[in-house]
C-alpha cells in the first residue's frame, strides 16, 4: 500500500494533540453537503479546533474557490456546536495553506470509492486529471476513460469503464 | 508614500482583480444551457463558477480593507460601470463559441503567468488566493488550448470563425500588460504583478497554440484600453443591469 500523504500526516498529528478531542469527534458529524459519506475531517476542509476564553473558534479551509458548499459548511458546524451545547462559537475561513485533495484521510479516501467515487490519485500534479486508468470505483477496472474534466461538482471529472459499462466520478486531484 | 495612500492603492488593486474574475466569469456563465452540447456546457459552469469563486475572495478582502461595513456584495452589486476597473476585454459580449474560447485562451495564458507572480506577493492574501487559483488556472488552460486546437485545426467554418475572432480580439490584449501609477507603486512594495515582465511568456503560449490550430497571430495594429480608469466599452453598463438587478431590486436579501 502506498504510503499517506504528509499533508494528511500533519492533519492526523494536529488532531491527535488537540486539547479538545470531544470537539473533533463531535464534528465528525459533519459531512460535505455534496457527498454525505464523507465528513469536513476526512475531506481535509476542517483545519484545526481552538478555544479562546469561552469561544471554539473552528478553521476551515475552502476546497475550489468557486465550492457554494462552503457556507453550508459554515452553518452545519455551528449548529452541530451548538445542539451539543456550545453556543460560543466562530468559523473562520483560512486560505493559508492551500487546501488540497492530498489531504483527504485514507479512511476518506475508502468512503469515496465505496460511494462510488474514485478517490484522488496519489501521485498526480494539482490540477491534472488523467485521460485513462483511473481505477473504476464499481469493479476496480483500471480499463477507463475520461469522458470529460468537469463534473456535477468543481471537484469532480467523469469517466466511463470499458469492463463494466458504468460511468463514474473522479475526484479531481488539486 | 503614507500609509493611507498605500492602502487605497491595495483597495484599488484588489478591487481591479476581483472585477476582472467577476466580470468575466459572468460572461462565460451566460452559456449555461446554451453550450454546445452537455459535457462543454457543465465545463463552461464550472470554469465560471471558478472565476465568480475567486472574485469573491478579493472582493472579500477588498471589503476587509475598506473596513466599514462594506460588504463583498455592496462591491459585486452596488456599484456602477464607472467604479468598475476591469479589464475590457473581459465585458465584451460572448459572441460565438470560438469567440468565447479565444478569450478563455488568451486570458487563461494570462492568469497563468499573472497568479504564478501573484504566488510570491508580499501581501499574504493576496499569496494565498493566487496560490489556489493557479492550480484551478491550470485545467482551465488546458481546456481552451484543447478547443483552440479543434476549432482552428477543425472545418474551415469554425477555422474562419476562430481567426476573426482573434482579430476581433487582439486590440484588448494591449492593456492587459499597462502598469499604472497604482500598480507601479505596490510594484515597488513588492506587491503587485510585473505585467509587462510577462507579456514574453504569454505571447509564447498563444503563438505556439496558434502555430499548432493553423491559425495566424494578429498584427498589432490597433489598441483599445480604459478599463482601468472606468472608461468602458457599452457592452459593461448591460451586463450590469442583468448581473445586479435581482441585488438592486432586493438589497439585503438572504436566500
Amino acid at each position: 500500500m502506498d504510503k499517506p500523504d504528509t499533508g494528511w500526516i500533519e492533519r492526523e498529528t494536529r488532531r491527535a494533540h488537540s486539547d479538545l478531542p470531544e470537539i473533533w469527534t463531535l464534528l465528525d458529524s459533519v459531512c460535505d453537503p455534496e457527498i454525505p459519506v464523507l465528513s469536513l475531517f476526512d475531506l481535509g476542509v476542517l483545519h484545526d479546533i481552538r478555544q479562546l476564553g469561552g469561544c471554539i473558534k473552528v478553521s476551515i479551509t475552502p476546497t475550489y474557490s468557486g465550492c457554494p458548499a462552503l457556507e453550508t459548511m459554515r452553518d452545519d458546524i455551528l449548529k452541530t456546536l451548538s445542539q451539543a451545547g456550545f453556543e460560543d462559537a466562530q468559523v473562520e475561513v483560512c486560505l493559508s495553506p492551500v487546501w488540497s485533495s492530498n489531504w483527504m484521510s485514507p479512511e476518506g479516501r475508502r468512503k469515496l470509492k465505496d460511494y462510488g467515487i474514485a478517490p484522488p490519485m496519489k501521485h498526480c500534479r494539482a490540477g491534472d486529471t488523467p485521460d485513462a486508468g483511473i481505477g473504476c470505483p464499481f469493479c476496480g477496472s483500471h480499463n477507463t476513460a475520461r469522458l470529460s474534466e468537469f463534473g456535477a461538482t468543481a471537484c469532480k471529472a467523469m469517466f466511463t469503464c470499458a469492463d463494466c459499462k458504468e460511468t463514474f466520478d473522479f475526484f479531481k486531484n488539486i | 508614500m503614507n500609509e493611507t495612500t498605500h492602502n487605497e492603492h491595495l483597495i484599488e488593486y484588489v478591487k481591479r482583480l476581483a472585477d476582472d474574475a467577476l466580470i468575466l466569469g459572468h460572461r462565460i456563465s451566460e452559456w449555461c444551457s446554451h453550450a454546445p452540447f452537455l459535457e462543454e456546457d457543465i465545463a463552461l459552469a464550472n470554469v465560471a463558477l471558478d472565476y465568480i469563486g475567486r472574485s469573491r475572495l478579493y472582493y472579500q478582502y477588498a471589503a476587509a480593507l475598506i473596513g466599514d461595513d462594506t460588504s463583498e456584495d455592496d462591491l459585486a452589486y452596488m456599484r456602477d460601470q464607472r467604479d468598475f476597473h476591469n479589464l475590457l476585454i473581459v465585458e465584451l459580449p460572448r459572441g460565438n463559441f470560438a469567440y468565447s474560447m479565444v478569450r478563455q485562451l488568451i486570458m487563461d495564458a494570462y492568469n497563468t503567468e499573472y497568479l504564478d507572480a501573484l504566488r510570491h506577493s508580499r501581501d499574504t492574501t493576496l499569496a494565498a488566493i493566487a496560490e489556489k487559483a493557479s492550480k484551478e488556472t491550470r485545467y482551465h488552460l488546458r481546456r481552451s488550448r484543447d478547443w483552440i486546437l479543434r476549432l482552428g485545426d477543425g472545418t474551415p467554418e469554425s477555422h474562419d470563425k476562430t481567426q476573426a475572432a482573434l482579430e476581433e480580439l487582439w486590440g484588448y490584449t494591449h492593456e492587459l500588460f499597462d502598469l499604472d501609477p497604482v500598480e507601479t507603486a505596490l510594484l515597488e512594495a513588492g506587491i503587485a504583478v510585473d505585467t509587462p515582465a510577462l507579456k514574453a511568456r504569454w505571447l509564447s503560449t498563444i503563438s505556439t497554440t496558434l502555430e499548432a490550430a493553423t491559425l495566424t497571430l494578429p498584427e498589432d495594429d490597433w489598441a483599445v484600453r480604459g478599463g482601468r480608469t472606468g472608461y468602458h466599452t457599452e457592452n459593461l453598463g448591460h451586463l450590469l443591469t442583468d448581473m445586479q438587478s435581482v441585488h438592486r431590486a432586493y438589497p439585503g436579501q438572504q436566500w
